[in-house]
């Protein structure tokens, strides 16, 4: 069994419109580690959802995907490649829900408004076993406790809009997990919610990886967050993956420019009072805009780095 | 629900007290009465009317008495099932009401059936597969339905029938079966006739019942909760089915009351052009010759029927969409 769930290897996703052509990802690559948490970070539409979209493959159309794989090692199957999956491949339906399943950052509509909380859950289960309604419901009951919600017996019964975000976002995560998905996709799953419930949404996910030893990608802007989840960390920006390493070398000793501006735009409460950096005030004259391959460090991370930046970096290692 | 229910039920009550009344009025309103018109009539034709015989036309439908004695007396006639009598038809306003209403309900089922029947299927390929040339050729038909005035379409009808296949397609029934009592014989020659009438009073609704279930779905097959539910796994025809039509389908239910009023007076010129003897041709009759029993008693039927179709389509509303309260 590899130790990488998913290798993503160039992939690349374009959007067509009416003004042109929008290469959402170039040449995306990363490894999702199996068992481990994987966060991706970046700023509004730098590819991160899209990225998640492709492992589901859940782009539609203008959108699609141009080129790249997304190798795939499942625990039990043999291992495929989801970006050549044609349409209509069972495994497709497999895949979705079944052992990739994705928590979405809006639990306000994430859920259909017509249909109890109970069906949508037990709708997970009935899609992928050959189990009764009873039974599945009976599932869908035990994993909503489990994402602690109080007197399921009454809740299973009631309708999304009877339930508030924070309890709707545990219903998306019973959803999800229901079926016990190898990969777990988080969204940006606690974008939409006030903060206190953020952080019990945070820890819920984090104790059920742990319980379940699924994989995670944790999708989110928010570093913080980074620090307190994941095992490791994917930089993107503009559709590239800028930076790949573990947290502590990614937060600790960022290598990139752009990682290090991410870094230095947290606000905290050593710089009341101070104006924030913003990313172009640290980044400087560094190019952004040009894509380099992604190299490996001696330290085992990757960056992406054109070579004169790279001869930079190793001088000051020395 | 149950509350709500019989809530619903006695709030028909006042509306429909209120409707009576403004129905009344309104037909009260222009100059003169079903006597008067009968005396320009007959003063036409050159004929004297003693002004005895003029005060006993009078007695007889009830013009000598005040307005709100006359209202009652109807309004209580039509209670009982005593709609008066129609001077226009010489028949008591009940037989003629109970008769053209069945065929006017037949038709405008039918043709609603009809509507669906296309207009379903047919906005949800254009939705699903939008900007495809099938969704092109779809709305373009449907426009082209839309903006062609039914009576016109039913001309055209009865002259292909006429030209092509040499037959006379206006009317419910064949000259033979007209008055005929009802047989097999004559059932087969009524559907034989019905399709004419459905399809043209149909079209001009399918045209836009298409077009509103298009934008619906459209607006719901871009909700987030499409997308968790295709992340989940469902198979992609259930999947359209459960989660988005379930909910674009909503705004029809809720306008199945206003259907009956629409298509009452959408018939009316279609049914005049094919001979239809429905309610329309009938009330417009009625309305022109004043014949107050004839067209209250029309204009009644049709206020008893929305509203009992509003009440429908609330309820069902109500039982289709969780979200609805009763309180």
């Amino acid at each position: 069994m590899a130790d990488n769930l998913l290798e993503i290897r160039d992939l690349a996703v374009e959007f067509g419109t009416d003004i042109g052509t929008t290469h959402a990802l170039r040449e995306v690559s990363f490894d999702v580690l199996r068992g481990k948490v994987t966060a991706i970070v970046g700023e509004s539409g730098s590819g991160k959802s899209v990225t998640a979209n492709c492992i589901m493959r859940l782009i539609q159309p203008p959108g699609r995907i141009t080129g790249g794989k997304i190798h795939f090692s499942p625990n039990d199957a043999p291992a495929y490649d989801i970006a050549a999956l044609p349409n209509k491949d069972p495994r497709l339906l497999d895949l979705r829900g079944g052992s990739v399943s994705m928590v979405f950052q809006e639990p306000m509509t994430a859920l259909s408004p017509v249909y109890t909380v109970g069906n949508q859950v037990a709708e997970a289960i009935l899609c992928h076993r050959n189990v009764s309604k009873e039974e599945a419901f009976e599932e869908a009951a035990d994993m909503l406790r489990r994402v602690g919600i109080d007197n399921v017996d009454r809740r299973i019964q009631q309708y999304p809009f009877e339930f508030s975000g924070g309890m709707r976002q545990r219903v998306v995560i019973a959803m999800a997990l229901v079926c016990h998905p190898q990969l777990l996709i988080c969204d940006e799953p606690t974008t939409a919610l006030d903060v206190t419930i953020q952080a019990e949404i945070l820890t819920l996910i984090r104790d059920l990886q742990k319980d379940l030893k699924n994989s995670v990608l944790f999708i989110t802007h928010d570093l913080g967050v980074v620090a307190q989840m994941a095992d490791q960390v994917v930089v993107m920006y503009q559709g590239r993956v800028l930076e790949v390493g573990s947290v502590r070398q990614v937060l600790k000793t960022p290598v990139h420019p752009y990682t290090r501006g991410l870094l230095a735009a947290i606000p905290g409460l050593a710089t009341k009072g101070a104006r924030l950096a913003t990313i172009a005030s640290v980044v400087g004259d560094a190019d952004l805009t040009t894509p380099h391959p992604l190299m490996t460090l001696a330290d085992g991370r990757q960056v992406s780095l054109s070579s004169a930046q790279l001869a930079d970096l190793e001088l000051t290692d020395d | 629900m149950r509350a709500y229910v019989i809530k619903r039920v006695f709030g028909m009550i006042p509306t429909l007290i209120l409707i009576s009344g403004l129905i009344f009025i309104v037909i009260q309103l222009p100059p003169g009465d079903i006597v008067t018109s009968t005396l320009d009539r007959m003063q036409s034709q050159g004929l004297e009317v003693s002004t005895e015989a003029v005060a006993n036309l009078r007695a007889q439908y009830n013009l000598d008495q005040p307005l709100l004695i006359q209202y009652v007396r109807w309004i209580g006639g039509f209670l009982v099932g005593d709609m008066g009598y129609s001077y226009l038809f010489t028949r008591p306003v009940s037989e003629l009401v109970w008769e053209r209403l069945g065929y006017t309900l037949m038709i405008t089922v039918s043709s609603l059936i009809f509507t669906w029947a296309i207009a379903i299927p047919a906005g949800i390929y254009s939705a699903v597969r939008q900007y495809s040339f099938g969704d092109y050729l779809i709305t373009t038909i449907m426009l082209v339905g839309l903006a062609t005035p039914s009576f016109l379409l039913a001309l055209m009808a009865m002259y292909a029938g006429y030209e092509f296949f040499g037959i006379s397609i206006g009317g419910l029934f064949s000259p033979e079966y007209r008055d005929a009592p009802w047989s097999f014989g004559r059932l087969l020659d009524f559907l034989s006739h019905l399709w004419i009438p459905m399809v043209v009073l149909g079209l001009g609704g399918t045209a836009s019942t298409m077009r509103i279930l298009r934008a619906n779905l459209l607006d719901e097959l871009s909700k987030p909760y499409v997308v968790t539910a295709r992340a989940k796994g469902v198979k992609p025809m259930k999947l359209l089915f459960k989660y988005p039509l379930r909910i674009a389908i909503n705004p029809f239910i809720s306008t199945i009351g206003l259907l009956m009023p629409a298509l009452i007076s959408g018939e009316a010129i279609v049914s005049i052009v094919l001979g239809l003897p429905t309610i329309g041709p009938a009330l417009i009759q009625a309305l022109i010759a004043q014949d107050m029993y004839l067209a209250g008693s029309f204009l009644m039927l049709l206020a008893v029927l929305t509203v009992l179709g509003m009440l429908l389509s609330d309820l069902l509303l109500a039982w289709a969409d969780p979200r609805i309260r009763y309180e």
